[in-house]
């Protein structure tokens, strides 16, 4: 352990707004730290639940889950069919005893580059604070 | 009750109304009732009825096999019915393509039955018995579950779990008694990518029983089937009845209770309350 921790943090965007406000971030020259690995999908209406629960099998240490805001969707509904599912997600996580601090949610519009640069910092920050998540990695160690 | 609805059953094998009549038989007295399927009227003296008919009939609406007997009749209890409603929300059976022998219910002797709000079913085509005592008059003082359970720190919560789900051996039991996991193959079984680790290991475990309790949630109509399935003894049903709240507390809506709802998944709303995204 003599290498310091460096959060590894997955976030699922979609494709029309936040992929779009990190990539205005990115040609504004805003700096963000590169924990976060960015995985772009359709629409949050696209984004599966088992997507959240492969990253942490993955040994991701927070996860982000963001699109656009709401009234704002590329497919007009897909990021109010995700706000249900994600309701009712998080309380299943919640039942399980799941760490709630290691997953967020944010809707992020394409001419946000600043707020993507704000919530990737502070997520980063406070998950190098939690330390690794190690109750999900345990489970799929305890496999080996 | 048992005579009448041999009775029912007799006349309706009898006049072809119906082909086959899925209902409850009696092999062993006090052993738990097991499902029948009546073809010929003569053998209508195979059902019974009583406080240890348990099981769901309506899981077997899904059955190939049973579908190609052809027009069934169902007995159901009042909870039966609403995994029926849900089937018919979701287009899985036609109402008109089945017969419905409804049972006043007075409880199976199971757990939830102390909250049971729905004794009498309410859409059957014929309605056998008298309307049971009030909902939940025979509540039991014992704590809830899942009550006790959320009261608990997080991390009590995830060795709970934790512990439960390490006897799962992966039988899927809980998903064949389930009358509303009906998918002809299930992601579980989808090897291409593998979204599920098949092996019964507490990774493949976790996410085969968030899996399924998210597959159900909003869905479920808490009849408990799959944790009396369960060999485990793992209570799986919990997760579902955590799910249900939610469903209920932000979005009324209850599994099975009114056919004409629209179902939480199914739908949305601008004015859905959240207070954890930014």
């Amino acid at each position: 352990m003599s290498e310091a921790f460096e959060p590894k943090i997955v976030a699922y965007v979609c494709n029309w707004c936040t992929y779009l406000g990190a990539d205005l971030a990115g040609t504004n020259r805003l700096e963000y730290p590169p924990n976060v690995r960015v995985l772009r999908l359709p629409c949050t209406g696209r984004i599966d639940f088992n997507l959240i629960v492969k990253a942490f099998e993955a040994g991701a240490d927070a996860v982000l889950v963001s699109g656009c805001h709401p009234a704002d969707c590329h497919y007009t509904s897909g990021n109010y069919h995700a706000r249900r599912r994600w309701i009712v997600f998080r309380r299943l996580l919640e039942t399980l005893g799941f760490e709630m601090e290691r997953i967020h949610f944010t809707w992020i519009s394409a001419a946000e580059g600043k707020k993507w640069q704000q919530v990737v910092t502070e997520i980063t920050e406070k998950t190098r604070r939690l330390g690794p998540y190690t109750a999900y990695r345990d489970l799929c160690e305890a496999h080996q | 009750m048992i005579t009448r609805l041999r009775e029912t059953c007799r006349r309706l094998l009898d006049q072809n109304k119906v082909q086959v009549v899925i209902g409850y038989g009696q092999r062993r007295p006090g052993a738990a009732a097991h499902p029948v399927f009546i073809t010929r009227p003569e053998d209508v003296g195979q059902l019974t009825w009583g406080g240890n008919c348990f099981a769901n009939l309506t899981v077997y609406l899904k059955r190939k096999e049973v579908k190609a007997l052809g027009k069934a009749a169902l007995v159901v209890k009042g909870c039966d019915e609403r995994a029926l409603v849900v089937l018919e929300k979701e287009a899985q059976v036609e109402r008109g393509d089945l017969y419905v022998i409804g049972m006043a219910c007075d409880g199976v002797h199971a757990p939830k039955c102390s909250a049971c709000v729905v004794r009498t079913p309410r859409f059957a085509d014929e309605l056998i018995g008298e309307a049971g005592s009030a909902p939940g008059a025979a509540s039991p003082a014992a704590p809830d579950l899942l009550d006790v359970l959320m009261a608990k720190p997080a991390a009590e919560r995830w060795a709970f779990w934790k512990s439960e789900f390490s006897r799962c051996v992966k039988c899927y039991a809980c998903r064949q008694v389930c009358p509303l996991c009906y998918c002809e193959r299930c992601i579980v079984d989808k090897n291409r990518p593998v979204t599920i680790d098949t092996s019964a290991s507490l990774k493949g475990n976790f996410a085969w029983h968030i899996t399924r309790a998210f597959h159900l949630a909003a869905r479920c109509v808490g009849c408990g089937e799959c944790t009396r399935a369960c060999p485990a003894g793992i209570p799986v049903g919990l997760l579902n009845r955590s799910l249900a709240d939610t469903a209920k507390g932000n979005f009324g809506y209850a599994a099975g209770m009114d056919p004409a709802a629209e179902p939480v998944f199914g739908a949305w709303s601008s004015s859905d309350k959240e207070d954890f995204i930014r």
